[in-house]
C-alpha cells in the first residue's frame, strides 16, 4: 500500500504514551485528579479543573453513552474508503470524559443517541490499537 | 469583564472581491494582489498609503511569514504586519485586531486581503482531505471523520434535543441559492429546492451534499480606518458599530456543548459595544459552511430562542423580504468557499448592502448589517455590527 493512502497512524507522544500503552493492552486508561477527583481525556500534564499536578493514569470503565453520532458515506481519504459506510460518534464515557470513536458490531443504521456501548479494540499493528465501541 | 470599546471609531472604506468559483488562471497569491488592489481601487487610495497589512495563510501557497510575503510582493512597506493563522472564525476578528491597531494608532489604513486557490490548486479532493488536518491527530484522525462528519455531529445532536429536521436545514441552503441566482459574482447560482437537498446524496448522514459549502478559488480584500479619517475617502464608510469574539474549543469532542456554541458570547459582546440587540439589524451575515451551523447561530446570535432556529428558518423569513435576509451574496453554500478566506465576503457584503449598492438582492433601506464568522468545528467565533451611520 502507498505511503498516501494508509490511515492516519497516531504518533504517541511523551505525554500520550501511557493511553497508547493501554490501548495494546486492550485497556481504556483515562486520567484522575488526586485532588479534585475529577476524570480526563485526553491526557494533560494538570487536571484541567483544578489545575493540580497530581493527576494520574487510571482503567476506565470502558462503558459509555452515544452523545452524537453520523454515517460516513463519503469517505475522509482514500484509506477509508473501503469502511463506508462507517459510524464517527462521540461517546460519553462513564466516568465523565468525552471521546470520538467509531460504533462497530451493528448495522450503523442501528446506532442511536443515548445507545449504551462498550470499549473493544483494533489492533493496527504491534505497538497501536485503536479503542472502538460495540453496542453494550 | 473590560470596557474595550471600539464604538463608532473605525469604518471600512474600501470593499472588494476577486472573482470567485473556477479561477484558474491566477494563483493564489496572484488572487490576494488582486483583491488588494480592487479593494484599494475602491478606496481611491494608491498602495502606498497602506500602513498596515494583515492576510491569512493560504493552504495551496505558504509562507512562513505570509504577510511580510505579499508586502514585499506588492513593495508595500507597512508599519503594522500580521499573517492570521487559520480558519473562518480568525478571518473575522482579524478585523477585530485592524479595529484595535487603527484605534491605538499602531497604523492609520489596514489592508485586509485573504483568498486562496483551494478547487484549483488544490482539487476537490486533495481540498477535502487536507481540511481533515482539524481533527486532532491521535484521538479524532484515526476515526476517519471529514469536516463534513464533525458538523453532521451538531446537527444530529441538535435534531436530537430540539426536533429540527432535514427540510427546515434545507431552507438555508434554498435561501442561499435563491441570494446567489441574484448575484452574478455567485459560483452556483441554479436555484434549488427543499427536496432537491433532501434528495442530494447523503454524505455524512444527516447531512446531503447540498447541506454542504463549495470548494472554490477566490480573494476579497477590506481597507480599514479611523471613522474621522473615513469622512476623506470617496465611499460612503461602512461603521464599525460593535464587536467581539468567544472561544469554548478547539476539538469538536472537547466542546462544552454540542448545541449552543460561543457564538454566545460573541454576539453578547458586539452587542453590547454597540448598544444595540437582535432587533435592530436589517442585514445578517452568517458563517454557512454547512447548514445546521446557520441555525444554530441564530439561536446563539439571539435572533429566536434556543431549539428555535429550525422553524425560525422556513417560511422564507432568513431570504430577502423576509423578516432576517441571511446571506444575501449566496454565502459559502452558494456564492463561493476557498478556504480560510470564507468569511470576508461576508464582510464585503455586508459594506455593499449598507452603501445599497446590492441591485435586485438590496435590503432594501439597509442600515444595520451583523456578520458573524466561526472557525474550527464551532471552535472559534467572531461577531461583528457594521452601519451606515454611527450610532
Ligand atoms: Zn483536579
Amino acid at each position: 500500500m502507498a505511503a498516501e493512502i494508509a490511515k492516519p497512524l497516531p504518533a504517541p507522544t511523551l505525554e500520550t504514551r501511557p493511553y497508547w500503552e493501554g490501548c495494546k493492552r486492550h485497556e481504556l486508561r483515562i486520567q484522575r485528579c488526586r485532588v479534585c477527583g475529577r476524570y480526563q481525556f485526553y491526557p494533560r500534564i494538570y487536571c484541567a479543573q483544578c489545575f493540580d499536578d497530581r493527576v494520574e493514569w487510571v482503567a476506565a470503565s470502558g462503558r459509555a453513552t452515544v452523545l452524537s453520532f453520523t454515517i460516513v458515506r463519503r469517505p475522509v481519504s482514500p484509506a477509508f474508503a473501503g469502511d463506508v459506510p462507517y459510524v464517527v460518534a462521540l461517546v460519553t464515557l462513564d466516568e465523565g470524559p468525552t471521546m470520538m470513536t467509531n460504533i462497530i458490531g451493528c448495522e450503523p443504521e442501528k446506532v442511536a443517541i443515548g445507545m449504551r456501548v462498550a470499549v473493544t479494540f483494533e489492533d493496527w499493528n504491534e505497538e497501536i490499537s485503536i479503542a472502538k465501541f460495540r453496542p453494550a | 469583564m473590560g470596557t474595550e470599546s471600539l464604538k463608532n471609531k473605525v469604518a471600512i472604506v474600501g470593499a472588494a472581491d476577486t472573482e470567485v468559483g473556477v479561477v484558474p488562471h491566477l494563483s493564489a497569491t496572484q488572487l490576494y494582489v488582486k483583491a488588494a488592489k480592487l479593494a484599494l481601487a475602491d478606496a481611491g487610495i494608491t498602495k502606498d498609503e497602506v500602513d498596515g497589512l494583515i492576510t491569512c495563510i493560504s493552504f495551496v501557497e505558504p509562507f512562513m511569514y505570509h504577510a511580510e510575503m505579499i508586502a514585499e510582493y506588492m513593495q508595500i512597506f507597512p508599519r503594522y504586519c500580521m499573517t492570521a493563522p487559520s480558519g473562518g472564525g480568525t478571518t473575522l476578528a482579524i478585523m477585530h485586531h485592524a479595529a484595535s491597531a487603527i484605534a491605538t494608532g499602531m497604523c492609520d489604513t489596514v489592508l485586509i486581503t485573504m483568498a486562496d486557490s483551494q478547487l484549483s490548486g488544490l482539487s476537490r479532493t486533495k481540498a477535502i482531505e487536507a481540511m481533515s488536518g482539524a481533527g486532532h491527530p491521535q484521538f479524532e484522525r484515526p476515526y476517519g471523520p471529514p469536516i463534513p462528519a464533525f458538523y453532521a455531529l451538531l446537527a444530529r445532536a441538535h435534531e436530537h434535543a430540539y426536533g429540527t429536521t432535514a427540510a427546515q436545514r434545507a431552507a438555508v441552503a434554498v435561501a442561499c441559492r435563491k441570494h446567489a441566482a441574484m448575484n452574478p459574482a455567485a459560483q452556483m447560482r441554479k436555484p434549488i429546492t427543499v427536496e432537491d437537498v433532501i434528495n442530494s446524496r447523503m454524505i455524512a448522514d444527516p447531512l446531503h451534499l447540498l447541506d454542504c459549502s463549495l470548494v472554490s478559488d477566490g480573494g476579497a480584500a477590506i481597507v480599514m480606518t479611523s471613522a474621522e479619517r473615513a469622512r476623506d475617502f470617496k465611499t460612503k464608510p461602512a461603521y464599525l458599530l460593535g464587536t467581539g469574539e468567544g472561544h469554548s474549543h478547539e476539538h469538536i469532542s472537547e466542546a462544552r456543548s454540542l448545541t449552543t456554541s460561543a457564538a454566545k458570547e460573541a454576539g453578547e459582546r458586539a452587542y453590547a459595544m454597540a448598544g444595540l440587540g437582535p432587533r435592530d439589524i436589517d442585514v445578517a451575515e452568517l458563517y454557512d459552511c454547512f447548514t445546521p451551523v446557520v441555525i444554530i447561530e441564530l439561536e446563539d446570535l439571539g435572533f429566536c430562542s434556543k431549539g428555535e432556529g429550525g422553524r425560525f428558518v422556513e417560511g422564507g423569513r432568513i431570504e430577502l423580504g423576509g423578516e432576517l435576509p441571511v446571506n444575501t451574496h449566496g454565502g459559502l453554500l452558494s456564492h463561493c468557499h476557498p478556504g480560510h478566506p470564507g468569511s470576508m465576503f461576508s464582510i464585503t457584503e455586508a459594506v455593499r448592502q449598507l452603501r445599497g449598492e446590492c441591485g435586485p438582492r438590496q435590503v432594501s433601506d439597509a442600515k444595520v448589517a451583523l456578520v458573524h464568522a466561526q472557525g474550527g468545528i464551532m471552535s472559534t467565533h467572531c461577531t461583528a455590527i457594521f452601519g451606515s451611520e454611527r450610532v
